[in-house]
């Protein structure tokens, strides 16, 4: 048996860490590829999102309309009109509806070939899912943008370093709503079918991440204990509001840092319930 | 007599399927509870930011949001599941519908009715009353028969948008979420005031599809509101005509749908 043992050949193995950058970037770009070929869904979602976004703008511009000074919880007129569309770009990019493909394939018994390859599960479901928001980044997020500009006046960014913070805070926010959903869906490890959990995250996380309507409209406590206390508007809200820029520069750095800390819980904590799962999935297999 | 025992049955079907999944029923419809409670929870915080909205109250806003969602649960309930169509289209199974000797429309609604969104129904009709009671409605005749019918037009309305925008799928198989826009859609341009929306959008939504007939001129002919954007004050018993309206075309633009259906022939 020289040589010959059930070990993978690396792609790189005298360079351990290269082979696992190339292979991330190879899941990477698997998960942009597949989202690119469902042309037509992806145009269907984007005319939804913007009828969406037409209705919520007209809403809010009313709200600012009749509130005194016409800003209404610290928005003017133009941060509301982009905070709007900004969210209906990034709710598919952050994927705020379902996302059932873990769950299904638990309730198939096909998550066993998951555990078959020498990539961990978290991993190999988080690459993919970084293609697919790239691509709906280019996609999803740009079209209903550039019509949101071309029918309202949309908030022009002032300090330089507001873009890469956003760029940085809608990545935060991929990672923190993957490892959400991988929770919700992980479900299904103990309860075989995780419908009723996935139908009560879409909807706490429509409300928790400001999508139905920015959060600084509740009263102060409520939304403070909302950002501490749980990950959702590290979602949606915090990417908008660094984007237009409703907070002095501080405390938009101290969101973006906040929505990392929740990342980084919430990454562990699917390492943690998947390697209990596993542990679970062998008694049953016997 | 034998037609109706055979709808009879597809409907008892689903209330078999619901007694063996007891639980699951019981999360869906705390779920859909707390749904609509949220949709109503948005219209507040949005009135309690500011002092009025398009010049209209809190209380105002209260009414339409609860005439708009009494017709829209009603006709979510009913035949909100029309959306799977396009799965069904997909898939072939519409081949197994169509092959029956009952009606596809009456069928594809008995086979998946989603009884869990019942309370949502329940809810809206709570909210309604309690929007009645809040405004200082002069109650005639008249009035009393328009808080009746105009929940039910909503209901026809919204039943008609829903069939109407899943029969874009016998044509466009991957027409996906479009149809959202306007039944959801619908359903979040009635629950605020009309004068909300500007220019072109309000026109073609308001006045082009007839969304404003739902729940806002209903609700001005109630608290006897002049209407900011002219229409005459009796404009709100206007909507049950502009609801047969729709059930109209929805019912050209179905049958045409299912005469345009190839199977996927697999």
């Amino acid at each position: 048996m020289n040589g010959l043992d059930a070990r993978v050949p690396g792609i790189s193995p005298d360079r351990p860490f290269r082979g696992r950058v190339t292979t991330f970037g190879a899941l990477s770009w698997s998960g942009f590829r597949r989202y690119a070929t469902y042309r037509q869904a992806t145009i269907a979602g984007s005319f939804t999102n913007t009828v969406f976004g037409f209705l919520r703008c007209y809403v809010l511009l009313a709200v600012a309309a009749g509130a005194a000074g016409g800003r209404a919880a610290g928005y003017d007129a133009e941060q509301l009109a982009t905070f709007v569309w900004v969210g209906q770009g990034l709710l598919t990019v952050v994927s705020l509806w379902g996302w059932t493909e873990l769950a299904d394939r638990i309730r198939s018994g096909d998550v066993a070939a998951d555990l078959l390859r020498p990539v961990h599960p978290v991993i190999g479901y988080l690459a993919p899912d970084l293609g697919r928001a790239a691509h709906a980044m280019i996609f999803r997020f740009l079209p209903p943008l550039t019509v949101g500009a071309l029918f309202f006046d949309l908030y022009a960014p002032s300090r330089w370093f507001t873009v890469p913070l956003f760029a940085l805070s809608v990545l935060l926010a991929v990672i923190g709503s993957f490892g959400l959903r991988f929770l919700v869906n992980a479900t299904a490890y103990w309860l075989h079918d995780a419908r009723g959990p996935i139908t009560l995250w879409v909807l706490s996380a429509g409300v928790l991440a400001g999508l139905y309507f920015p959060l600084r409209f509740l009263p102060d406590w409520l939304a403070v204990t909302l950002w501490v206390g749980t990950p959702f508007p590290g979602l949606l809200q915090t990417p908008a509001d660094v984007l237009v820029e409703r907070d002095p520069a501080p405390v938009q750095a101290a969101l973006v840092a906040l929505q990392a800390l929740w990342a980084a819980a919430l990454l562990g904590l699917a390492a943690v319930v998947q390697r209990r799962a596993e542990k679970r999935l062998v008694a049953q297999g016997g | 007599m034998g037609e109706l025992r055979a709808y009879g049955a597809l409907f008892l079907g689903q209330w078999r399927s619901l007694a063996s999944y007891r639980a699951s029923f019981a999360v869906d419809l705390a779920t859909n509870i707390l749904g609509a409670v949220l949709d109503v929870v948005a219209v507040l915080v949005l009135f309690g930011a500011t002092r009025t909205v398009a010049g209209f109250t809190l209380r105002e806003g209260l009414l339409v949001v609860s005439l708009s969602s009494c017709g829209f649960a009603t006709a979510d309930l009913v035949v909100g599941n029309i959306d799977r169509l396009k799965t069904y289209v997909r898939t072939g199974a519409m081949d197994a519908v169509l092959t029956r000797p009952l009606g596809a429309l009456p069928q594809l609604v008995l086979m998946d009715m989603p009884l869990r969104k019942g309370l949502r129904v329940a809810v809206a009709v709570a909210v309604l009353i309690t929007a009645l009671r809040l405004n200082h409605v002069d109650w005639t005749p008249a009035r009393a028969a328009l808080v009746v019918i105009a929940p039910l037009s909503g209901a026809l309305f919204f039943g008609a948008i829903f069939v109407a925008s899943a029969s874009l799928a016998f044509w466009w198989v991957e027409s996906g979420e479009v149809g959202s826009a306007f039944t959801y859609g619908g359903r979040d341009f009635t629950a605020y005031p009309v004068p909300v929306f500007e220019g072109w959008f309000r026109a073609v939504f308001a006045y082009g599809m007839g969304f404003g007939f739902v729940a806002y001129q209903p609700a001005l002919t109630l608290l006897e509101h002049p209407d900011p954007l002219g229409l005459p004050a009796g404009a709100g018993f206007l909507s049950p005509l502009v609801a047969l309206v729709a059930a109209g075309v929805a019912a050209v633009v179905w049958r045409a749908g299912i005469r345009h259906y190839r199977s996927t022939g697999s």
